[in-house]
């Protein structure tokens, strides 16, 4: 009756194919170019279409500017990090300190995919800059398992299966953590509330609810 | 042929029990693709085109690569040079900082020859539109089915409905964008990948680099949902794997969130223009549709109409329309949420006219038996009786109403391979190239394996998402567990004889006698004296066991039934519809996990109430451009919005194993419309059911 009853699998992609790319072994074929005008820039490698810098560049950080060398204090550790202004907590964290818990999902406060605590609040990465967060105490996923155990709230997670792909878990319990920190007994109301600014596309909404109020009941308060 | 045993001696299989990844993903442990970060990666990004539709004369990179830090500025990423819609891919770079990387982006140069555009359905339809492609016309050549003799059959009817129904384009909105981690490693790539599929994504990446698959490994730990949109290869992985040859250093090259809604795929939308038509006795007999729908710059919108009733007389003629938008994807039960949108208040407003009860309507309609079942079931259940008998029977400003609609999927499995390596200290590898989307894979592999074995499912290390590992297909049409859990049974029973063949050997039995229960060996009728599961392995000596399987008949099948029923509460005063609770009965053979099972059905309802009431992919008619590419204008359910939702999983173990990926998110939007207009009395005709919409409906 359907494309997909025939095939169980419908491909149905652009009209054009995805690039002919070019066939790798071009790239032997460099010649090279100077480049003139940009001080910074050294020999450049150009062929078709590829422009890259040669490895005999010097090194980029001696004409780096603008950038501070900081200590962000995660998870009970001091970490030194060297961040631009710009440089959001979040990029800090992922990029620098990898620290991978906290999710990139929106950049841009919508998702809460990026939630942490600092100074016990719930803060969105995204949306504070890693100099802001200098000298606080930040707590991510990670940091809330001791000596190798799973915070009642992350085992709440896994046995009431409030995770799916689980790319969106981590925010998720952070907000519960937070939200269980300041209200030990909540309401299925106010644990909506809490998550209301977190998002999640596998559906693991009515879990979650599920799993914060099991966490309210056997450990709501942490330690 | 190959048999599960009985439910009744099951361990595993049946029950439900927390995924074996669960505290990795609830703990931030588990590194998906968007994780990694190797030792000297650099970040890659895209620039995207700003125009609808172009050609791309010249493109000067010296600013960007004049910026610190960046190392290499691909400037031939596109195929051909036309440009066919805002986003697609004019270029990319690698920067040692994913800051520096935006800011290269910024400054390549691009001189472009800006053409005219179209990015309304309908527009595009107009001959004197500007063309998507320049040698044909946007509408392409219908698709036509027909069936019995449907002139006939309307002479006939005692009853027609006619009507034009809507549906939005919807963007799959992984949290996890599309995107690679490529290094090389000499002549051989490695491509971390957040792919549905990862032999799909090596084929596809082999091909287009014009390079042999032996020398492409795709590998995805985790990923961070994909629900039809990661099946292929994507440009991106080709991309990464050229700037990381260009600079002789891994690259991550992940999609921006606006690139994700605008290239990473979409459910098309569709008009439906319908006739359909049923005897005075309550039978279906006439079906006919027009329809159109774009998929952008790709094919296939198609509606998988009629769905779900049967009906001996029927037509479709389907349009597909080019337009200067991203293509559209598979997208969770492809064709079918948008039609049973229609088909489903089309039943309804055909049992009105004969005076019928919606229910009773379909009961007359429908030969599928199971459903038959699971109607009745959810009918009591959710209290379909007690429904007011005529629409738009509440007084007062919120209004109440009930609505209900059929789920059907076909597609089963096949086609999967297996290894099992049982080592001489006891422990037991199982290696499968499939993937964890987020159903629990890996954790279905466990089990069946621990199931066979008769060992605790935390004693198998369960190895997936590498194309190292033996072939399975892509995640897709809801085919995985169907073929993954029979070639993992298929395995185990093979390492299981070799293991019965050992302790046989040693007890100086015949095989026939030696049993092997509870993870211990031993002669039948004398389990005291048995070889625990270690020293039964001991026996090896130092050389593993290692056996191959592969998918069987027997142990699956196809095709699901499924059906939904929702309450709703309608503010007429604003417009805005409030689900109140959902309830669906969804059968899939035997069930492997009962917990992650009913979490898919959740998860396929809550996608549909999204889709239903929120979801919108808007393009600018003047400049060409995706208007909401952000979640903060493109609405997805969220915590507030939840209803309560039931989910009922209809036992058929019999059966065997049968995917339910995709068929709980086909009629949810269908019911909750329903629900509507027996709340209202007013039809909705288009999705999604925002305020203003039933507001004008309200007033019309
Ligand atoms: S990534 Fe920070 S809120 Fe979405
Ligand atoms: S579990 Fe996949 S997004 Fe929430």
């Amino acid at each position: 009756m359907q494309d997909q009853n025939e095939s169980p699998v419908p491909i149905h992609d652009t009209a054009e194919s995805p690039p002919a790319e070019e066939p790798s072994s071009k790239i032997s074929r460099r010649h090279f170019l100077k480049l003139s005008g940009g001080g910074a820039v050294g020999t450049v490698i150009l062929t078709a279409g590829v422009h890259a810098k040669a490895a005999a560049l010097p090194p980029d950080a001696e004409v780096f500017s603008g950038s501070v060398s900081l200590q962000l204090k995660v998870n009970g550790q001091r970490r030194s990090v060297t961040v631009e202004p710009r440089t959001t907590l979040l990029s800090a964290l992922r990029n620098q300190l990898e620290v991978t818990g906290c999710k990139e999902v929106c950049n841009r406060g919508e998702c809460g995919a990026c939630t942490v605590l600092v100074n016990g609040k719930p803060v969105l990465a995204c949306m504070m800059l890693a100099l802001d967060a200098a000298g606080q105490e930040i707590v991510t996923v990670e940091g809330l398992v001791q000596n190798g155990k799973l915070d009642p709230v992350q085992q709440a997670f896994v046995d009431h299966d409030a995770l799916m792909c689980g790319f969106c878990t981590p925010g998720f319990v952070m907000s519960v953590r937070a939200l269980l920190d300041r209200n030990p007994n909540p309401t299925e109301a106010e644990v909506r509330q809490a998550v209301a600014g977190n998002l999640c596309r596998c559906g693991t909404y009515p879990r979650v609810f599920e799993a914060a109020l099991a966490a309210a009941q056997t450990a709501g308060k942490r330690g | 042929m190959a048999k599960w045993k009985p439910l009744d001696q099951m361990t595993y299989l049946g029950k439900g029990y927390a995924r074996l990844d669960g505290p990795g993903k609830a703990s931030g442990a588990v590194k998906y693709t968007y994780d990694l970060k190797l030792p000297g990666m650099l970040y890659g990004a895209l620039l995207s085109s700003p125009h609808p539709a172009a050609t791309i004369k010249r493109i000067d990179a010296s600013a960007a690569l004049a910026l610190p830090g960046v190392k290499a500025v691909l400037t031939d990423v596109h195929p051909t040079g036309t440009l066919r819609y805002a986003g697609e891919e004019v270029a990319a770079v690698a920067a040692t900082s994913p800051e520096i990387a935006a800011d290269a982006l910024e400054r390549i140069k691009v001189e472009y020859d800006v053409l005219p555009f179209v990015v309304d359905l309908e527009t595009a339809m107009k001959p004197e539109a500007p063309r998507v492609y320049a040698e044909q016309s946007n509408v392409r050549e219908p698709r036509v089915e027909s069936e019995g003799d449907l002139a006939a059959a309307f002479a006939q009817a005692a009853v027609i409905v006619e009507g034009t129904y809507r549906t939005q384009v919807q963007v799959h909105a992984c949290l996890e964008v599309h995107g690679s981690v490529a290094k090389w490693e000499g002549d051989e790539l490695i491509v971390w990948d957040s792919t549905q599929g990862v032999y799909a994504s090596r084929d596809g990446i082999a091909k287009f680099l014009n390079i042999e698959q032996s020398k492409v490994r795709v590998i995805c730990d985790y990923m961070g949902g994909g629900f039809g949109s990661k099946l292929q290869a994507g440009r991106y992985s080709v991309i990464a794997a050229r700037l990381a040859k260009a600079t002789g250093a891994p690259v991550k090259l992940m999609l921006s969130r606006p690139q994700d809604s605008i290239s990473a795929g979409n459910r098309p939308n569709l008009i439906a223009e319908i006739k359909a038509g049923a005897t005075r006795a309550g039978k279906l007999i006439a079906f006919s549709a027009k329809t159109y729908g774009t998929a952008g710059i790709g094919n296939n919108a198609r509606p998988a109409l009629p769905l779900a009733y049967d009906v001996p007389n029927s037509r479709t003629e389907h349009y597909d329309v080019y337009t200067n938008a991203g293509a559209a994807r598979a997208f969770r039960a492809p064709g079918c949420p948008q039609a049973s949108f229609v088909m489903e208040q089309v039943m309804d407003e055909l049992a009105e006219k004969l005076n019928l009860d919606p229910l009773d309507f379909r009961l007359q309609n429908d030969s599928n038996e199971t459903r038959q079942q699971q109607w009745k079931m959810a009918a009591a259940r959710f209290g379909w009786s007690k429904r007011a008998p005529r629409p738009n029977a509440s007084r007062g400003v919120i209004k109440r109403g009930m609505g209900l609609g059929a789920a059907v999927w076909w597609p089963g499995g096949r086609g999967t391979q297996a290894q099992m390596t049982i080592l001489p200290d006891g422990g037991i590898e199982v290696r499968c190239g499939t993937q964890d989307i987020g159903t629990g894979t890996r954790t279905l592999v466990a089990a069946v394996a621990a199931e066979e074995l008769g060992v605790p499912i935390a004693s198998i290390k369960a190895m997936i998402g590498d194309t190292e590992y033996p072939y399975s297909g892509a995640s897709g049409g809801s085919t995985t567990a169907p073929s993954v859990a029979p070639a993992i049974k298929n395995v185990a029973e093979k390492a299981k004889d070799k293991l019965t063949e050992v302790a046989a050997q040693h007890f100086g039995a015949a095989r026939t006698e030696v049993q092997l229960a509870d993870g211990r060996a031993f002669v039948k009728g004398n389990a005291k004296n048995a070889l625990s599961w270690k020293q039964l392995c001991a026996l090896f000596g130092t050389m593993p066991l290692v056996v191959h399987g592969e998918w069987v008949e027997g142990l699956s099948s196809a095709g699901v039934a499924g059906c939904q029923f929702a309450e709703v509460e309608v503010d007429t005063e604003t417009g805005v519809v409030t689900v109140l609770r959902m309830l669906a009965v969804q059968d899939c053979g035997l069930v492997l996990n009962r917990l992650t099972a009913e979490s898919q059905v959740i998860g396929g309802v809550i996608q549909g109430i999204s889709y239903a009431l929120y979801e919108d992919r808007l393009m600018d008619p003047l400049t060409g451009v995706l208007i909401n590419p952000t979640f903060e204008n493109y609405k997805i359910v969220g915590a507030l919005e939840m209803p309560k939702i039931e989910a009922i999983i209809y036992d058929q173990p019999e059966r065997g194993v049968i995917g339910i990926g995709e068929p709980p998110t086909i009629p949810t939007a269908a019911a909750i419309a329903n629900a509507v207009y027996h709340a209202t009395g007013k039809r909705m005709r288009a999705l999604p059911m925002t305020p203003d919409r039933v507001l004008a409906a309200l007033h019309s």
